[in-house]
């Protein structure tokens, strides 16, 4: 569904890549065959950055962001039950609406429902760790599901990823499209993890750790954590609409 | 009002080797959204040129990797967009979304797509002409930002002489990195197109 007031044609803020890891960062060993050196090309924006897929509640299923329920087969899934939500803005705080956010996570010992993934901890036969909604007209999402587990990986003799929530973003455009990973305040392994290490500036970094919020929670059931997200701007309208305390 | 004011945008983070797990269940061994087949973009019913798309994406040390996505949107056989940011979008069909997805395979490394070519795409909203282009995004293990790029077809010389985003690359040599050879040996026209993110032959990627 398009939302009425976007002013579809107008072009993007150019991306400040200094709040975002650099290409190459030695310390997460795997970005160093994987980084382009060549310096990236910058393109003004056209038609085919302007636009991107249109999703509709026709693409999803109704317990799609629900991971409590979606892939139950015998009870509920193990682990600390958590609603999950925040808004999802452009830099002028304007809502994104009517746009597919889409998650995937491990499961509350750390295992990840996936062919590839040989970690010793057990698989929950109730969880897949699969999610996608649609954010609503105001920008907001929101989510049931499970705490995921840190786990270790290989990188270092003995690194391990504080428990995270990887999150896909589209937006108004495909100049807009974004994955991220969502983390959770007071997780003790935030400040050894070389893959938010790479981030350098601090405040990007403490944007991307979900506070508690209590208010969220629903009493004897769920704790809530709230990550928003904020997408590219509009180069024209990045100055209007200051929100209130903003 | 402050001009200066604006919200930073959230920082990217890899989307690491386990990505099928959201974003393409069924390589991920779930029995979700096994009827999807987000590699084929294009349906039976729609109008234009059907054709295949391969290649598989390679490391600094010219291997290929087993654990990306990548991305694809493209105009109709029009040159439309199924979007609301372009004017004459209304016109692409129903049943042409102009996205999709395919994962590299976990042996081969192997990524394809099936699709239809697309057209030129009209100069509009401000834009020149461009020729016939696919529009990637990749990410997988290691990629800390999706990487941006695009597909021009090799048999489409004329229109790409005269691309404005083709000529933005200086030289010669790395503007052949985004344009794919055609085949017509199989059932569909295949066009070839390897994405090397490092070294020799590395593909131009956009900062958009
Ligand atoms: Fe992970």
């Amino acid at each position: 569904m398009a939302n009425p007031s976007e002013d579809w044609t107008s072009p993007f803020q150019p991306r400040d890549r200094a709040m975002h890891p650099p290409a190459l960062s030695p310390g997460y060993k795997t970005s160093v065959l994987r980084s382009p050196r060549q310096p990236l090309i910058s393109l003004g924006p056209t038609l085919s950055e302007l636009t991107g897929p249109v999703f509709t509640s026709e693409d999803l299923d109704p317990l799609d962001n629900d991971l409590l329920a979606n892939a139950a087969e015998t009870g509920d899934p193990l682990g600390e039950r958590l609603i999950v939500h925040g808004r999802v803005t452009d830099g002028a705080g304007r809502p994104v609406p009517h746009s597919l956010v889409e998650l995937w996570q491990c499961n509350a010992a750390g295992r990840y429902r996936h062919v590839r993934d040989g970690y010793r901890a057990p698989i929950d036969p109730n969880f897949s760790g699969f999610g996608r909604c649609l954010t609503d007209a105001d920008g907001h999402y929101r989510f049931r599901t499970i705490k995921p587990g840190p786990y270790p990986w290989r990188n270092r003799a003995n690194d391990w990823r504080p428990a995270h929530i990887h999150f896909s973003l589209f937006g108004p455009a495909f100049a807009t499209r974004l994955v991220t990973q969502m983390y959770f305040d007071g997780d003790p392994l935030i400040p050894h993890c070389p893959i938010l290490g790479s981030v350098s500036d601090k405040g990007a970094i403490e944007r991307l750790v979900a506070p508690l919020d209590l208010d969220a929670s629903q009493p004897f059931d769920c704790l809530a954590y709230r990550f928003d997200i904020v997408l590219r701007g509009r180069r024209q309208t990045w100055f209007e609409n200051r929100p209130e305390g903003g | 009002m402050s001009a200066s004011w604006h919200l930073p945008e959230t920082a990217s983070q890899t989307a690491g080797p386990f990505l099928h797990i959201g974003l393409y269940p069924q390589a991920a061994g779930l029995d979700i959204r096994t009827q999807e087949r987000p590699n084929i973009v294009a349906g039976p019913g729609v109008t234009g040129e059907r054709i295949r798309i391969e290649g598989q994406v390679l490391d600094g040390t010219g291997s290929p990797i087993k654990d990306a996505l990548v991305e694809l949107w493209q105009a109709n056989a029009d040159g439309r967009y199924a979007h609301p940011a372009d004017p004459d979008g209304a016109s692409t069909s129903e049943n042409f979304r102009g996205f999709g997805r395919a994962v590299t395979d976990f042996a081969t490394g192997l990524w394809w797509f099936e699709t239809i070519k697309p057209g030129v795409v009209p100069a509009r909203a401000g834009t020149p002409a461009m020729a016939p282009h696919l529009t990637f995004w990749i990410v997988a293990r290691g990629i800390n930002v999706g990487l941006h790029t695009r597909l021009y077809f090799a048999d489409e010389a004329e229109a790409n002489a005269a691309d404005p985003v083709l000529s933005l690359v200086e030289q010669e040599a790395r503007r052949r990195t985004l344009i794919a050879e055609r085949s017509d040996e199989g059932e569909l026209p295949v066009y070839r197109f390897d994405i090397r993110l490092q070294g020799e032959g590395e593909t131009v990627f956009f900062d958009i």
